[in-house]
């Protein structure tokens, strides 16, 4: 496979929310408002990409030589949950700004199953380190277009009282995330 | 054992990992430990907690932040008023400060009974939506207060209510956090210290003429309080008056005179009675 049809496929065909649905707790849960959706994507792009490469490592100069491979779950979330939060350190010292805008979902997304999820398809595919960094900054880009169209809408629903009152709130967002995934899948077939 | 081998080989593994990732996050959290100031928790503590976002800030968190850091005033808080900025003054060891209370005053007087309204609105009942349809929503007057209540619900204090079809603001309860000044589509809603009297009750800059064919209780321009004011406190500006609160007296004469009572001496009616 090139490296578009794999960023492809990770950004539309296999979109990390609406087709593999991972990482839906934040999908739901902070697609409330566009900036803070926008904010959240962001700090999933960037927490994946340092998650993918350190598990990528950590797989192929560790656990493989070591024959202990059957271990990556639990050695892929005790690097990602000890990475970000010395991301999140560093960061808050010496980039304050960064931090303010990150912040707060930094933790949240520690052990999202959508980083962990894409560490673990990087590894199954057999993904040379190149190849694994280009897949994830398309399945991350592709949690933010589908976590910014999601606040988009939602923000519109909110604001529309002929929902019936049965369906407002979360049940009208499951619904509206519902019928995404299934326009999502328009772009099977694509790559 | 082989086995006995593998068991050791993983174990050891995760744990030589997790000793270097525990070490290394204890090494940097002390090498990069932010220092906090301890203000900021105590000023957070005294202020409201509502995150109306009336002083300018996102929130009270940002707030006591900018406070502490010394970039804001300590009297900013609207909600909390003079008591809050005394408190807050007082973890910063500085004066608190002249704080004048501010309200929030709907510059519109035409309630249904009074004002022409050109079609019937079967919409949605949300201000920001009624004026996207012709002609800046249903009421005749482009500047009148359309008296959905998009202002009544954005407020957290209970402070604003829809009466005899229009919003008026009850001054006991109002605390000037400007949220409804905001949102209102028609940008009719102003933050006006509470002392200020009298008030005018329009927004028109129309021409008297346009002005009275749409409403009975209008701003029309005509100057006449202008002309009257023995404090020449009032002067017209995009044909509605203007008073000088450092020369008015709020005599009330000009509330008197005015030929469509569209100058209030006394704020308009409490909500809660009305």
């Amino acid at each position: 496979m090139t490296l578009v049809a794999i960023f492809v496929g990770a950004l539309l065909t296999n979109n990390i929310v609406l087709s593999k649905f991972l990482g839906i707790c934040p999908f739901l849960g902070v697609s409330s408002k566009i900036k803070t959706a926008l904010g959240m994507g962001f700090a999933v792009i960037f927490v994946m990409l340092l998650a993918s490469l350190m598990t990528w490592l950590l797989y192929n100069l560790v656990l493989l030589p070591l024959g202990i491979t059957y271990l990556y779950t639990l050695a892929f979330i005790l690097v990602i949950a000890a990475l970000v939060q010395f991301v999140e350190i560093v960061v808050r010292k010496y980039y304050p700004e960064l931090y303010k805008a990150l912040g707060i979902f930094l933790p949240l997304i520690t052990t999202n199953c959508a980083v962990l999820g894409v560490a673990v398809i990087n590894m199954n595919q057999g993904y040379s380190l190149v190849q694994s960094m280009v897949h994830t900054l398309g399945a991350s880009l592709g949690f933010l277009l589908a976590i910014l169209l999601m606040a988009g809408l939602r923000e519109r629903i909110s604001e529309n009282p002929d929902v019936p009152k049965a369906l407002q709130g979360l049940p009208i967002s499951l619904i509206t995330a519902a019928l995404m995934s299934i326009a999502f899948l328009g772009f099977s077939g694509l790559v | 054992m082989v086995t006995t081998n593998f068991l050791l080989l993983s174990a050891l593994t995760l744990g030589v990992l997790g000793l270097v990732f525990g070490v290394l996050l204890g090494y940097a959290s002390k090498k990069c430990a932010v220092p906090v100031d301890p203000r900021v928790a105590k000023i957070r503590q005294v202020l409201p907690g509502i995150n109306c976002g009336g002083c300018g800030y996102v929130g009270c968190d940002a707030y006591a932040e900018a406070v502490a850091a010394g970039e804001a005033k300590v009297n900013l808080c609207v909600a909390g008023g003079a008591s809050v900025a005394r408190d807050v003054a007082s973890v910063m060891g500085v004066a608190p400060g002249e704080m004048e209370r501010k309200v929030a005053f709907v510059k519109c007087g035409g309630s249904p009974d009074k004002a022409v309204w050109k079609y019937d609105y079967f919409g949605v009942r949300d201000c920001r939506k009624a004026v996207i349809t012709p002609g800046g929503g249903p009421k005749a007057c482009e500047y009148g207060c359309l008296g959905f209540g998009t202002c009544v619900e954005v407020c957290q204090f209970d402070a604003i209510h829809i009466v005899n079809g229009i919003a008026v603001v009850d001054d006991s309860l109002c605390v000037g956090c400007g949220l409804c000044v905001d949102i209102c589509p028609k940008n009719i809603i102003e933050i006006r210290n509470a002392s200020e009297l009298p008030l005018v009750a329009c927004s028109s800059p129309e021409k008297g003429k346009d002005v009275r064919q749409v409403c009975e209780v209008g701003c029309l321009g005509c100057g006449l309080c202008a002309k009257i004011c023995p404090e020449q406190a009032i002067t017209m500006e995009n044909n509605l008056p203007v008073v000088d609160f450092t020369k008015c007296t709020n005599c009330g004469i000009c509330a008197e005179k005015c030929p469509t009572g569209a100058i209030l001496r006394e704020p308009p009616l409490r909500a809660k009675s009305a």
